[in-house]
């Protein structure tokens, strides 16, 4: 299997990952090699089987609806690249 | 440290050293040996020293737990308050979380001190150690070798005897390859059973934290003190957690262990092979059953894996966008600029691999063909051990299918490194316990024999183990120097 060059930066851009053009054979070639791997899952005897999301057959449990976290806006937001007044500042988004 | 954690624990009780003694000896090792690279961060002494007062105190009033005052490393997966948690990656290289992980809280709470945080394969991904962004660990055997990965640190920090037990996760082979590269014992437990709040996330379905150590003695005191429900993880596991040091005292005369025609297929080393059969052997003597068994599925772990792990560490990692935590890329001029330099400067080669695939994978018009199919894989997969299980005890092989390979020598080649993984990614699919002990040597390196349980008989694991430990040597052989 082959992945185009066009293929390869529309999943970059869709993962949010920026790509120098010059990467582009090698990324293309490497996600190329990985699906060929994937590929032989298509010989195998498949059909009817469920598919299996989680390793254990639990189902999820209720919690009490009580508050159980306190308040931890300053130090969650002492760790953003930037903020203010309680915020997280990225550049401009609305013209 | 030449002791284990039984010998310290010892020493401690009988007064021939402290805590705080144990503790500055084992930062002190840890920079002798900083040529091993096994360390991202390490505790200062002022810190240590402070660290280790309770585990004394407790010791002088004698209310002391096992693990007290036991000096240890974290794999730099786990949060750690206040210290910094960098997951060997750049886009972490700063984080200072504000909070514990269950596992550090519960390592605190029973007197234990980490010295420092594990290098590793930046977000677990890796099984060579290679992919750290802070440099390659050494093998502590052969500094021209890889110790295995994705807790590569973890395990050459404990092979090293720099300190008795580290933590690690295990998502696809993580903490048993890297046990069996540097000949110590490697425990991943069942699914659920330890929990995974303020453990890093890669690929949520299959992370379970577990712990390296010499002996499977030892790895049983630490799984005691980790295991059980935490109401933080929606997916830890509310049922009691076995005496696992009780359990250590069972019998092995009858255990049924299952060898897996499978686990010793084409990419096995000749020599690997033979050391695995003769361990096997010293099972048989003292009672044990070897029964072969078939896992005729077993060759669509490696596919199954690398489809499910990428797809759920693309959902994951979607998390790092530059504006909440981590790296940020200078001068952003609009909002997807900033989320796509971020993310291409902050996570390295591997990591973009695996999100490119797995957002692949996931993507409208592919996901019936190669997430779909995986799951169905997966569940095959578990069914072979099923069915394996209704016949045998234990299914056993080896861990890796060669002794620990050269620095640089597949990391050119990320699909040789993945076909690595074939015997270890099966459980993770599975959601299943195994353990990799230390069987011999081949070429002068260490080889591991893996052994699998049906889920939450780690108890079983730890005793045939033990079992084993008590009449053979191969996990007290420690690398000269």
């Amino acid at each position: 299997m082959s992945i185009d060059h066009t293929t390869t930066r529309r999943v970059a851009r869709l993962a949010r990952i920026a790509v120098d053009d010059a990467e582009l054979p090698r990324l293309a070639d490497e996600l190329a090699r990985v699906l060929e791997l994937a590929d032989e899952l298509e010989r195998a005897p498949l059909a009817g089987v469920a598919p299996m999301a989680h390793p254990l057959a639990q189902t999820l449990t209720w919690r009490d609806d009580a508050a159980t976290e306190p308040d931890r806006a300053e130090a969650l937001l002492a760790l953003a690249p930037d903020s203010r007044g309680g915020l997280y500042l990225v550049p401009k988004v609305i013209g | 440290m030449s002791g284990d954690v039984a010998q310290l624990a010892h020493d401690l009780r009988a007064r021939r050293v402290s805590a705080a003694e144990l503790v500055r000896e084992a930062l002190a090792a840890a920079r002798r040996r900083a040529d091993l690279n096994a360390f991202v961060t390490l505790l200062d002494d002022a810190a240590a020293d402070a660290a280790s007062q309770c585990a004394d105190a407790a010791l002088a009033a004698g209310t002391a737990s096992p693990l007290a005052g036991i000096p240890f490393a974290h794999k730099d997966i786990f949060c750690t308050n206040g210290m910094r948690t960098t997951c060997a990656s750049r886009m972490l290289e700063n984080f200072v979380p504000p909070y514990d992980a269950t596992v550090v809280e519960r390592l605190r709470g029973a007197g234990a001190v980490a010295i420092g945080k594990a290098n590793m394969d930046e977000f677990a991904m890796g099984s060579s150690n290679e992919n750290s962004y802070f440099g390659p660990v050494r093998n502590p055997w052969d500094a021209a070798r890889v110790p295995g990965g994705s807790s590569g640190g973890s395990a050459a920090a404990v092979a090293a005897g720099i300190v008795p037990f580290a933590t690690g996760t295990d998502t696809g082979g993580s903490i048993r390859q890297p046990a069996a590269f540097c000949g110590i014992t490697g425990l991943k437990p069942t699914y659920g059973r330890v929990s995974r709040f303020g453990m890093i996330a890669y690929a949520s379905s299959l992370d379970c934290g577990g712990v390296l150590a010499r002996s499977a003695a030892d790895c049983a005191q630490v799984l005691a003190a980790i295991a059980g429900h935490d109401a933080r993880d929606a997916t830890s596991v509310a049922r009691p957690v076995d005496d696992y040091v009780a359990a250590l005292g069972g019998d092995v005369a009858g255990l049924r262990i299952g060898v897996a025609r499978q686990y010793f297929g084409g990419g096995v080393d000749g020599g690997v092979a033979a050391i695995v059969h003769a361990m096997l052997r010293e099972f048989e003597k003292l009672g044990a059953r070897l029964v072969d068994v078939d896992l005729p599925n077993a060759a669509l772990a490696i596919p199954a894996y690398y489809v499910i792990a990428p797809a759920e560490a693309s959902s994951n990692l979607a998390r790092y966008d530059g504006v909440r935590y981590g790296h940020r890329c200078a001068d952003p001029t609009t909002l997807e600029d900033l989320y796509t330099r971020s993310r291409a400067e902050g996570f390295g080669a591997e990591v973009k691999r695996r999100i490119l695939v797995g957002t692949y994978a996931l993507s409208a018009g592919y996901y019936d063909a190669y997430y779909l199919r995986a799951q169905r894989a997966r569940r095959l997969i578990a069914e072979d051990f099923a069915r394996a299980f209704a016949e045998v005890d234990l299914v056993a092989g080896p861990t890796a299918p060669t002794v620990a390979f050269k620095l640089g020598e597949k990391s050119g080649d990320p699909l040789a490194m993945y076909a690595a993984d074939v015997n270890t990614v099966a459980v993770n699919l599975a959601g299943l316990p195994a353990i990799s002990i230390p069987a011999g040597f081949s070429d002068g390196q260490p080889v591991g024999l893996q052994l699998v349980a049906p889920a939450f008989a780690e108890a079983r694991l730890l005793n045939a183990s033990h079992r084993v430990q008590l009449a053979t040597d191969w996990h007290l052989r420690k690398p000269a120097r």
